[in-house]
C-alpha cells in the first residue's frame, strides 16, 4: 500500500493525478527535502485538525467520531485508560494506523488545511511530514549512533555531502540533548546506550528529517524518572519548532509537560473509544466540563 | 484436622527433617557408578565371550543407572535417587546417540587418511586403473556444480521468502506457496534429478549430460530450504524496526533493503551455508544429470562433470584392478566431502557470532 516511487521528485510522481492545489501540498515536503542541511530555517509547525475520524481494525470499531485540533507550537497530551484508542488516534495522524492488516480510517485529518486522507495522497510523504517516537526505544541495531541519527536522510536518499550530513547529525543530537553524551562515540552501536539515551536518539532520528508534527507514543513508559524528566524538558524546547502530540498514561506527566489535554474514554469494553473532552491542561486537571474527565484525572472512575 | 495446623512450625520442622536419610554421595559418584558398571559388564562379556563395544556401552548404561539409583536411595533418599537416575538416563541417551556418529567419523577418517595426500588434490582419475590418481576433477566439479546451484537458488529463495514474510500477508497465494514449499522440502532427491534430466532432454535430446543440469537439480532441492530458513529469520526481525523506518517516511521496499535485510543478514548467511551443506553431498540427482567422468572438466556447459559423492560411489561400484586403491580413493573422497560440510558449518557459526545483530 505504501509502495511508491522512492524519490518524490521522480517524473511518475510529477505526472500524478493531483489537481493544482493538492500538487502544491504534496510538493511541500520536497521543498523541505531539498533544504535539508542547507542552512534552511527549521520547518514551521503546523496545525492538525481531526474531523469525524473513525478508526477500525477489521470489523472492530476502535475509535468513533473524534473531532479535535492539535495546535501548533503546543504540546497536546492524549490521556485515557488502556484500550480507549489514544494510540490508534495518534497512529492515524501519520497514517501508520493502516499498516496493521485490516485496519482502516474514515474521516478527515488535515495538516495545515490539507487532508492527509484525500485520495492520491502518498502515505510515505505524510510520514515525512509527521515524525513519530515509539513507546520502546527502537534504534536500528545494525547502525551506529551517527547512522541512526542520519537514518531518515539516508533512507530517503537525500543527496547530502559528508559535511552537510555531519551538520544535520550534530544539530539533531543537540536538539535531543544527546550530543554531549555521545559525541566521542558516534561510531558505536546505538543499542549500547542506556534506555533514556536510546529514546533521545530516537527523538534525534525523528527530528533529523525536520518534520512539521511530532507524535510520541508513551515515550517515557520504559524510562526511569531522571530520563523521563530529561525528555519532558526536551519537549518544552521542541515545541518552539514542532507541533507535538504525546500519548501518556502518566497523569503528572500530562499536567507537567502539556499545554492541552485530550481525554479519551470508552463506555464499556467492546465499544469504540471516544474523545470526551479537550482543553487547556490546567482546565482539564482543575475544572473539567465532564464528570468522566473529573473522575479520571482525580483517580475516581467506574 | 485434629493435629497442628498445616504450615505450623511443628509441621514445617517435620517436612524439613525429611525422610530421615541425611547423607549424600561423594563427589563424582556418577562417574564411580559408570566406572564400576563398565568393569562389571566388561568382565561379564569377556567371560561369556561375546565382547563388543556396543554391548559394553549399552550394558554399562543400564547397570550404572540401576546402581546409582540403589546407592543413592540407600544414602540420600528417594527424591535424590530419582534425580540421579533420570540424569544418568538422559546422559546415557546422549551417549547412545553419539555412538553411530563417532563410529562413522572414525571409520571415514581412519580409512580416508590413507590417500589424503597432495596427489589426491592435484591429479584426476584419468587413465588410472590401479594405485595413484586423485579426485581433483571431482573436487572442482563439486565446487562448480554447487556454486552454480547456490547462485540460482539464493536470489530466488531469498526473494520468495521476502514475498512470503513482507508482502504475502494472509493471502491465498501466500498460503498456497507455503504449502508447496513444504511439499518441495520433501521431494526425493532422485526426482529432482529426473526433473532436470527431463527438462534438458527436451532441448538437447536424450542422453544429455551437463554440469549445469546437476546444478538445476540441486536448485530444486535447495530453494525450499533457503526459503524456509530465510522466512524464519525474517520473521524474527522485530516489527518495531519496520515501523521506525516507516515513521521516517521510508517506502516499504527501502525499509526491507536497508533495515530488515541488514538486521537479518547473519541469520540469512547461516541459512544459506547450511542449505549448501545439505546439497553438497547429493549423489542420486547428479548421477542422472552430470554423469561420470574420469578427467578434469570445469565447464558446466560442456559435457559430463564429476562430483565427490558420485566419484566415491563410482570408485566403489566400478573398482580398478586391484580394487583396494579404488576403495581407498572412495574413502578419501568421502572424508573430503565431510570436511567441506564441516567447514561450511564452522563458517556459518563464525558469521553468526561475528556479524550477528542482537535482535530484541
Amino acid at each position: 500500500m505504501i509502495e511508491t516511487t522512492a524519490n518524490p521528485e521522480a517524473p511518475a510522481r510529477r505526472e500524478g493525478e493531483q489537481p493544482a492545489p493538492d500538487t502544491d501540498h504534496v510538493d511541500e515536503p520536497q521543498r523541505t527535502a531539498r533544504g535539508w542541511g542547507a542552512g534552511k530555517a527549521a520547518a514551521a509547525a503546523k496545525r492538525v485538525d481531526l474531523r469525524g475520524v473513525n478508526l477500525f481494525y477489521g470489523d472492530f470499531h476502535a475509535v468513533a467520531d473524534v473531532d479535535m485540533t492539535i495546535e501548533p507550537n503546543k504540546v497536546t497530551a492524549l490521556i485515557g485508560s488502556s484500550g480507549c484508542g489514544k494510540t490508534t488516534v495518534l497512529r492515524s495522524i501519520n497514517r501508520m494506523h493502516e499498516l496493521t492488516p485490516g485496519a482502516r480510517a474514515a474521516g478527515e485529518i488535515e495538516i495545515d488545511g490539507e487532508n492527509i486522507y484525500a485520495p492520491g495522497v502518498d502515505p510515505v510523504v505524510v510520514r515525512r511530514l509527521v515524525g513519530m517516537v515509539f513507546q520502546n526505544p527502537n534504534p536500528f541495531p545494525t547502525m551506529s549512533i551517527y547512522e541512526n541519527a542520519a537514518a531518515g536522510l539516508a533512507l530517503n536518499s537525500a543527496k547530502l555531502s559528508k559535511s552537510e550530513l555531519d551538520e544535520v547529525v550534530e544539530r539533531s543530537l543537540r536538539g535531543a540533548h544527546l550530543w554531549d553524551e555521545v559525541k566521542d562515540r558516534l561510531d558505536k552501536q546505538g543499542s549500547g546506550l542506556s534506555g533514556g539515551q536510546q529514546q533521545r536518539l530516537c527523538i534525534a532520528r525523528a527530528i533529523a528529517v525536520e518534520p512539521e508534527v511530532l507524535l510520541m507514543d508513551e515515550p517515557c513508559s520504559a524510562l526511569d524518572p531522571v530520563a523521563t524528566l530529561a525528555i519532558e524538558d526536551l519537549l518544552q524546547e521542541l515545541k518552539a519548532t514542532y507541533t507535538i502530540a504525546i500519548v501518556t498514561h502518566n497523569m503528572q506527566q500530562a499536567s507537567r509537560a502539556s499545554d492541552h489535554t485530550a481525554f479519551f474514554n470508552l463506555e464499556r469494553s467492546g465499544d469504540p473509544g471516544r474523545l470526551i473532552e479537550i482543553g487547556e491542561t490546567t482546565k482539564i486537571f482543575s475544572n473539567p466540563d465532564k464528570q468522566a474527565t473529573e473522575d479520571y484525572v482525580s483517580g475516581r472512575f467506574g | 484436622m485434629s493435629g497442628p495446623r498445616a504450615g505450623s512450625p511443628t509441621e514445617a520442622r517435620k517436612l524439613l527433617a525429611g525422610s530421615g536419610k541425611r547423607g549424600s554421595l561423594p563427589d563424582g559418584a556418577s562417574w564411580m557408578a559408570v566406572g564400576a558398571a563398565a568393569i562389571v559388564v566388561a568382565a561379564l562379556l569377556l567371560v561369556t565371550g561375546i565382547f563388543a563395544a556396543g554391548f559394553l556401552v549399552v550394558g554399562t548404561m543400564v547397570i550404572a543407572s540401576i546402581g546409582i539409583y540403589a546407592w543413592s536411595r540407600s544414602v540420600e533418599g528417594a527424591r535424590s535417587a530419582k534425580d540421579r537416575l533420570m540424569s544418568m538416563a538422559i546422559v546415557s541417551a546422549f551417549a547412545l546417540a553419539m555412538i553411530p556418529l563417532v563410529s562413522l567419523l572414525w571409520t571415514v577418517v581412519s580409512k580416508g587418511i590413507n590417500r589424503f595426500d597432495v596427489e589426491f588434490f592435484t591429479e584426476s582419475a584419468r587413465g588410472v586403473i590401479g594405485a595413484g590418481g586423485g579426485a581433483s576433477h571431482a573436487i572442482v566439479g563439486t565446487l562448480v556444480i554447487t556454486g552454480i546451484a547456490t547462485l540460482i537458488s539464493v536470489p530466488i529463495g531469498l526473494m520468495a521468502a521476502i514475498y512470503l514474510n513482507e508482502y504475502g500477508g494472509d493471502s491465498r497465494l501466500r498460503r498456497a506457496l507455503t504449502f508447496f514449499v513444504d511439499v518441495m522440502t520433501g521431494i526425493p532427491s532422485i526426482v529432482a534429478g529426473l526433473f532436470a534430466y527431463a527438462l534438458f532432454e527436451i532441448f538437447f535430446g536424450p542422453g544429455i549430460r551437463l554440469g549445469v543440469m546437476g546444478s538445476v537439480a540441486l536448485t530444486v532441492l535447495m530453494i525450499p530450504i533457503v526459503i524456509r530458513s530465510s522466512e524464519e529469520i525474517l520473521k524474527i526481525v522485530p516489527n518495531h524496526l519496520r515501523e521506525a523506518s516507516y515513521a521516517l517516511g521510508t517506502p516499504k521496499w527501502k525499509t526491507i533493503i536497508k533495515v530488515v535485510l541488514p538486521t537479518a543478514l547473519a541469520g540469512l548467511v547461516t541459512g544459506v551455508m547450511l542449505a549448501i551443506a545439505r546439497i553438497v553431498g547429493e549423489t542420486a540427482p547428479l548421477l542422472v544429470t552430470t554423469g561420470v567422468i574420469d578427467s578434469m572438466n570445469a565447464n558446466a556447459f560442456d559435457g559430463r562433470m564429476q562430483n565427490l559423492a558420485v566419484y566415491a560411489y563410482n570408485e566403489y561400484k566400478n573398482p580398478g584392478v586391484p580394487p583396494e586403491p579404488s576403495f581407498d580413493r572412495a574413502w578419501t573422497a568421502v572424508l573430503v566431502l565431510i570436511l567441506i560440510v564441516m567447514a561450511l558449518n564452522l563458517i556459518a557459526r563464525w558469521v553468526y557470532r561475528r556479524f550477528g545483530t542482537e535482535i530484541r
